[in-house]
């Protein structure tokens, strides 16, 4: 009881410190609002004189009115445009600056990446396994966690280290940069003091709340983990959306606006959103990565099993986060071509147009991996049977369609092979070069991978519900109008009238493949409700399959590395489109080839360093055995 | 283990960057400003100016291409004069154009005067072009280069040729007014001799490839002529010894005008001329 009062009496004591400080300091900047307040001074001469100096006032006289017409004067922000730099202004260390700051931006984008995603779906996992009251979902996620944990320090140094290289690169732009932003890079420094403080007491205080109303605690900690953390990526966002597509300054550069209408440019939200689901996908694929190494790393059943699980979840969360990017990047796409048609014609049929033939190939890796991955998985369940004569055909559609997402539309040729194709275009296979195939190709591609990923999902249950044949009769109805109306949609539109309503009809297409994974989902999740579920052995998997996920993290990184060449190639000569031009010597955009040597040496690096982030992690786990020597008394 | 995953990992990898070298390798180039002699240019000289303007630094081509392709009607692949007369008299026309000229120019700068059926930006209901002016960033091509894109649109299909050759003291004003486009910015500074020329026009009287007068001498031997500081001291005070034959029309205030750098590259690059 004593001890009780005497802890009250230390709270009220603290309480009542930190209550004098709060008035102490109230204190200090109330007296100097009401000293900012009073500077106005009387109109007496002398007063007068020195006023505009010091704002002195004479003791016993009227204050002096501030000159309202010099205020004003004063008030008004220097217009100042961007800065011209000419080549001899870029400092020459004998490298290229610009391949330095592309490996130290993209080595920090991967991680950053990285550690935004697991917390997100972490999150997500311990929300399930409590309420579940399954403990596995809270070792996994805890799991994640610790794998991710030196990310977060690696994200920093290459944070770091990019900010200093283009200070001393690129001095002119980042002046520049200072001055639109403002403080609103000491709102993103500060951002991190809150990041860093929800990420240790989240992660260090796992077990210490576990369970019970202390658990709602723990989540609280990861929400605002996850709501720091999004805060930092949109803030950063909006540096690369102003460089893109400036907003908030003049036609020279020169600020006009205020930091919101700085921020919120055309092209900040598609990219936020779109860079929030690729987080995702891309976690989800390094995580899966860890658990596939995991599992071909040992013969315990048990770990195997566990291991399996791991790799499933997270296959399961890159894929499933993987299905809406296209449409995240058509939005994004739309966006550029609003803001700018020459600027979207850059990116789409210019020069940079080749590039989206290496995405197909990438793309077309990770359906293919991912397809094969989630076949592989039936393996586990007894029920699969009943749907493995559908995979030769969803195999069959996967590999038409990425030939045509990769068959190119102009072709290299020499005159000879020109005359004797009669053209640069193929009289059957050029059509398949340009935008309407491949809008049918990569919807199909989204819907058959559903497909699989739906079938495997109902591979260990039984429907028990009445319904269940009209129900499998509709969804079947719905698979084969909507791959119809892809493909219509696609020939008639793509081919028949003008781009306008090419455009218009790729809507339409992503809108029919998001009728087939919103119906599926919410029918399966109807028929299957009190299914009945048949056996599934954990770790039975085919150790193949875990090559598929190594296959993913390695395409994600490299598509992430060849989307930022887009991204940033698309300003062509200009460091902020339209108001500041690069006259670096790197001020073109290099070839594909050049490019891709860059995007291999940064997802070599990744992979190094990830290596390293899971050594770290096991690293903790690992405990030396006393020393024999020592055991017996320390002779040796 | 280990060995297996990364020489996976890393083979796939190696696959990925193959599959970039199987493409065309292009870089792209910022624009380059075209070098024009205005002292020796002829109108198919001006045409083929305009025919590579719309072609590169005015980006046209990139949306006005053949269908399907194009996102923007066909210029190529139409006659621009009796097209501008249709479009002169159609109602929908916004403009103040009489003639061809005015169109094709008025289309350039405020693309939205006459917007064509269908080509309209999505949702003004063909009101507003999706094309830029091309006077304004990120094409800003100047006066002199978007009068030569029209006598090549005119030229392309045989028609006469309305526009006049820029002439040097054109040229001149073309230079001046550039800064002002910028009001609040600071001058561009010259990163090459050759640009540091183009900047104070110096080659719209003076002939850089050939001895041949303009306005002032020809300067491609002038090194063999002039020590360096004799060249500069011409440059400097222009009006001090000024060659036999010649008016005194060399403007004297390039020493107030040029930054030390752009004055010694000019100096240096004119001493080595020495043919």
């Amino acid at each position: 009881m004593n001890n009780d009062t005497v802890q009250i009496t230390g709270r009220n004591q603290l309480l009542l410190r930190i209550f004098l400080v709060a008035v102490f300091l109230f204190g200090l900047v109330g007296s100097n609002l009401s000293y900012a307040a009073d500077v106005g001074v009387s109109s007496s001469s002398v007063a007068a004189r020195i006023a505009p100096v010091g704002r002195v006032q004479i003791e016993g006289q009227e204050p002096i009115p501030e000159n309202v017409a010099s205020k004003s004067e004063s008030e008004v922000p220097e217009l100042i445009a961007a800065p011209r730099p000419s080549r001899g202004d870029y400092p020459d260390i004998g490298v290229s600056s610009r391949a330095v700051v592309w490996i130290l931006a993209q080595m920090h984008l991967f991680f950053g990446a990285l550690v935004l995603a697991v917390p997100l779906f972490v999150l997500v996992i311990e929300l399930m396994g409590f309420k579940t009251g399954d403990e596995r979902y809270d070792d996994m996620a805890h799991e994640f966690m610790k794998i991710s944990l030196t990310g977060f320090s690696i994200t920093a140094i290459f944070g770091g280290s990019l900010a200093l290289a283009l200070f001393v690169l690129y001095p002119d732009l980042m002046g520049y940069m200072m001055r639109v932003f403002g403080a609103q890079w000491l709102v993103y420094a500060g951002l991190f003091f809150l990041e860093s403080f929800f990420l240790y007491t989240y992660y260090y205080g796992w077990k210490a709340m576990r369970y019970g109303n202390l658990k709602w605690v723990h989540l609280t900690l990861g929400l605002l983990l996850n709501a720091s953390g999004m805060t930092i990526m949109v803030l950063s966002n909006s540096w690369a959306t102003f460089m893109m597509a400036p907003s908030g300054v003049n036609e020279v550069g020169a600020v006009v606006g205020n930091i919101w209408e700085i921020m919120k440019g055309p092209l900040w939200n598609p990219i936020n959103l779109h860079r929030f689901i690729a987080n995702i996908a891309f976690g989800g694929a390094v995580v899966g990565a860890y658990a596939a190494f995991k599992f071909l790393s040992t013969s315990d059943p048990e770990k195997r099993a566990h291991y399996d699980w791991m790799g499933y979840t997270s296959n399961f969360i890159a894929i499933l986060a993987f299905l809406p990017l296209p449409f995240a990047g058509y939005w994004l796409m739309a966006e550029i071509y609003a803001y700018s048609q020459q600027m979207g014609i850059t990116a789409m049929g210019g020069i940079l147009a080749w590039l989206f033939i290496v995405q197909a190939v990438l793309i077309g890796t990770i359906l293919l991996a991912g397809n094969f991955y989630l076949w592989s998985g039936m393996s586990r369940t007894e029920g699969s049977v009943r749907y493995q004569p559908l995979i030769k055909y969803i195999a069959f559609v996967l590999v038409i369609c990425f030939l045509t997402w990769v068959t190119p539309h102009t072709l290299i040729l020499s005159a000879s092979e020109i005359a004797e194709l009669g053209g640069s275009h193929h009289h059957i296979l050029g059509p398949l070069g340009i935008m309407p195939a491949k809008n049918i190709a990569v919807n199909l591609m989204l819907v058959v991978t559903f497909l699989s990923f739906q079938l495997y999902r109902r591979s260990d249950k039984v429907a028990t519900v009445p319904w269940a044949k009209a129900g499998n009769a509709l969804l079947v109805a719905i698979y084969v109008v909507a791959m119809v109306n892809i493909i219509f949609l696609g020939v008639y539109y793509g081919y028949f009238t003008n781009t306008v309503y090419k455009v218009g009809s790729s809507v339409a297409q992503v809108g029919s493949t998001l009728v087939v994974i919103i119906a599926g989902i919410v029918i399966d999740s109807l028929m299957f409700k009190n299914a009945k579920t048949l056996p599934s052995h954990w770790g039975k998997i085919p150790d193949r399959s875990q090559y598929a996920l190594f296959a993913l993290p390695i395409a994600f990184t490299w598509l992430m590395g060849l989307m930022g060449y887009v991204r940033s190639s698309v300003k062509t000569h200009w460091h902020v489109y339209t108001v500041m031009k690069d006259n670096s010597p790197d001020n073109f955009i290099p070839t594909i080839g050049y490019a891709g040597n860059m995007i291999t040496i940064v997802t070599v690096l990744f992979l190094l360093f990830v290596l390293f982030m899971f050594w770290v992690a096991n690293l903790s786990a690992t405990k030396q055995p006393k020393p024999v020597a020592a055991l017996e008394g320390g002779e040796a | 283990m280990l060995a297996k995953t990364l020489g996976f990992s890393l083979a796939l990898t190696l696959v990925f960057t193959l599959v970039t070298y199987l493409l065309p390798q292009v870089e792209g180039e910022a624009p380059v400003e075209p070098k024009v002699d205005l002292g020796s240019l002829t109108m198919d000289d001006f045409v083929a100016l305009g025919e590579n303007l719309f072609n590169n630094k005015g980006t046209c081509t990139l949306c006005h291409k053949p269908p399907p392709l194009g996102r923007a009607p066909d210029i190529a692949g139409m006659d621009m004069l009796a097209t501008s007369s249709k479009r002169l008299a159609d109602e929908r026309y916004k403009g103040k154009a009489k003639d061809a000229e005015g169109y094709i120019r008025e289309s350039l700068v405020d693309p939205s005067k006459y917007v064509v059926a269908t080509w309209g930006k999505k949702g003004t209901n063909d009101s507003v072009s999706p094309m830029p002016a091309v006077d304004k960033a990120p094409i800003q091509l100047s006066v002199m280069e978007m009068d030569a894109i029209i006598a090549y649109l005119q030229a392309k299909d045989g028609n006469e040729v309305t526009v006049s050759l820029p002439s040097p003291e054109a040229a001149a004003e073309v230079a001046a007014a550039a800064p002002a486009q910028g009001a609040a910015a600071a001058p561009v500074l010259a990163a090459t001799p050759e640009e540091a020329l183009q900047k104070y026009t110096c080659t719209a009287c003076h002939s850089m490839t050939s001895k041949d007068a303009l306005v002032g001498p020809g300067l491609l031997d002038v090194g063999a002529r002039l020590s360096a500081d004799q060249i500069r001291q011409s440059i400097i005070d222009p009006n001090a010894v000024i060659s036999e034959g010649f008016p005194a029309a060399m403007p004297a205030d390039f020493a107030a005008k040029m930054t030390v750098k752009e004055l010694e590259m000019i100096v240096n690059y004119l001493a080595e001329k020495k043919q």
